[in-house]
């Protein structure tokens, strides 16, 4: 389960940035994807979508929002956390 | 004042995905309007229109492009590409500054709130994609065109119903001519073409279901098109200077308002707005030999234009040739003047006079020189191009060749 989250999150934001996802690693940043504004929201809508969750994302401040963008990383935990408290 | 040129051209449309094939359909007098496709056509008693087949945007656009282009403006973006290829203009240091971009649309971005609507109310999600609203809005062609070649001069939509891409290129030739802008980057398009497009004007039953037949006694409506077209409006001398290939002058440009009627046109005030056009291009009647018309097919319409036409250009409304394109490429409506330009061009520089097809039977109040169902080849020096569009507003364009 854990693994499959972190494939289609690292898929989606694979896509965004115009990668394979095989050069896609956890510990990578937003900057260092290259992804800008419009494709941060993109893959937003696309997870959430997917994971059929509401993701807390404010593109005003993204850093203010409580879904944490630091690094592919952080984003996986907090959809992992999104999974289990909006889908029990 | 500054004279202006045409030195560049594009388009896609229902006749043709660009300029050659769309003039060498408008020869053939070749009829785009069939049986159109799209989701829930079933539930809609008007079922024909000129759809743009055979295209694919994935041909054209990137997937970051794809996103973000509603169907109006990949049109827009196509027809610019073509027409500033032609022009051999690259738009750098202060030339980019001060060129910009003016189209016209209607609908805008209609295709993504249809999709949308369905979305929301139809699908009952509760979650649309993050860029319905770059994609609906009406400049976006205009925003996508300007970033695609580097324009940053003055740039914005016109909306004026059937009239905005008239009322557009007026706007890009008196920047021009006033010395505000050397280059404009001018035209329209529409994509009207969907469910909630197309059953907005069914309310209005000024749809035709058989067929557009302009100035024809068994005319019975309108038929839809899409599609768009824009054209390199540029600063004479800034065209001579580079060696550029000059397709036409435009002339002279009017407007006018009837102040009357929301739906229903008006003689006089579609009269001053060709007066308008041709006293600002210092022309006389008599050195009009093609006028593009509305023609829109409407019991109404076709009527009130050639009264207008025989009250602004008198006894030479005889002996003029008047044809509506719309026959062929539908109602592109915010796009459809751009669009009718072409034809003009064409019969300033081919000597082609665009026919008027579908001409079944005669009728008394139409009585012009209509160019019936087959393309003429004379040769001419100056043609206008008329729009009368909802609202009473009238835009007029005059061209003369170079």
């Amino acid at each position: 389960m854990a693994q499959a989250v972190q494939d289609k999150i690292i898929e989606i934001i694979a896509e965004q940035a115009v990668l394979d996802p095989s050069e896609v690693s956890t510990d990578m940043t937003i900057e260092e994807l290259g992804l800008d504004s419009l494709g941060l929201v993109e893959a937003v809508f696309a997870i959430e979508e997917h994971f059929e969750i509401n993701v807390p994302f404010n593109a005003n401040d993204p850093a203010a929002s409580e879904f944490d963008i630091t690094s592919v990383k952080s984003m996986i935990t907090a959809v992992q956390d999104l999974i289990k408290v909006q889908n029990g | 004042m500054k004279r202006v040129v045409i030195t560049g051209q594009g388009t896609i449309n229902a006749l043709g995905n660009d300029v050659v094939s769309t003039i060498s359909a408008m020869s053939k007098g070749h009829c785009a309007i069939s049986d159109m496709d799209f989701p829930n056509i079933d539930r809609l008693s008007i079922k024909i229109g000129a759809q743009v087949k055979g295209f694919d945007p994935k041909d054209h656009f990137e997937r970051q492009q794809l996103g973000l282009y509603d169907r109006f403006t990949q049109f827009a973006v196509i027809a610019a590409r073509e027409a500033i290829a032609q022009s051999g203009l690259i738009f750098d240091g202060e030339l980019a500054e001060t060129s910009g971009v003016v189209l016209g649309t209607a609908g805008g971005g209609l295709q993504t709130q249809d999709e949308n609507y369905r979305t929301v109310y139809e699908d009952g999600k509760n979650r649309v994609h993050p860029f319905v609203v770059p994609r609906l809005m009406n400049n976006a062609a205009v925003s996508h065109v300007s970033m695609a070649h580097n324009l940053k001069g003055p740039s914005f939509t016109v909306s004026t119903a059937c009239a905005s891409s008239n009322h557009a290129m007026g706007q890009a030739f008196n920047l021009v001519r006033s010395g505000a802008a050397p280059v404009m980057v001018t035209g329209g398009s529409e994509s009207m073409l969907c469910f909630g497009g197309i059953k907005a004007w069914e309310g209005l039953r000024v749809m035709s279901h058989d067929g557009c037949r302009p100035f024809c006694a068994t005319r019975n409506g309108m038929v839809q098109g899409e599609g768009g077209a824009v054209f390199v409006f540029e600063e004479l001398e800034h065209a001579r200077a580079r060696g550029a290939i000059i397709l036409a002058e435009v002339a002279g440009f009017a407007m006018s308002s009837d102040a009357g009627d929301i739906v229903m046109p008006s003689v006089g005030g579609a009269r001053r707005a060709i007066a308008g056009a041709l006293k600002d291009a210092g022309l006389n009647p008599d050195d009009v030999g093609y006028v593009n018309a509305h023609g829109t097919g409407t019991a109404a319409n076709d009527k009130t234009e050639t009264a207008a036409i025989k009250e602004a250009f008198g006894d030479h409304a005889t002996s003029l040739m008047v044809s509506s394109t719309k026959s062929m490429h539908g109602h592109l409506i915010g796009g459809t003047g751009a669009v009718e330009l072409l034809a003009c061009i064409a019969a300033l520089k081919d000597g082609m006079i665009a026919p008027t097809i579908g001409y079944q039977k005669a009728d008394a109040n139409c009585d012009l020189d209509i160019v019936p169902n087959e393309a003429r080849h004379k040769k001419i020096d100056v043609a206008i191009s008329n729009a009368f569009a909802f609202g009473g507003l009238n835009a007029v364009i005059a061209l003369r060749s170079v």
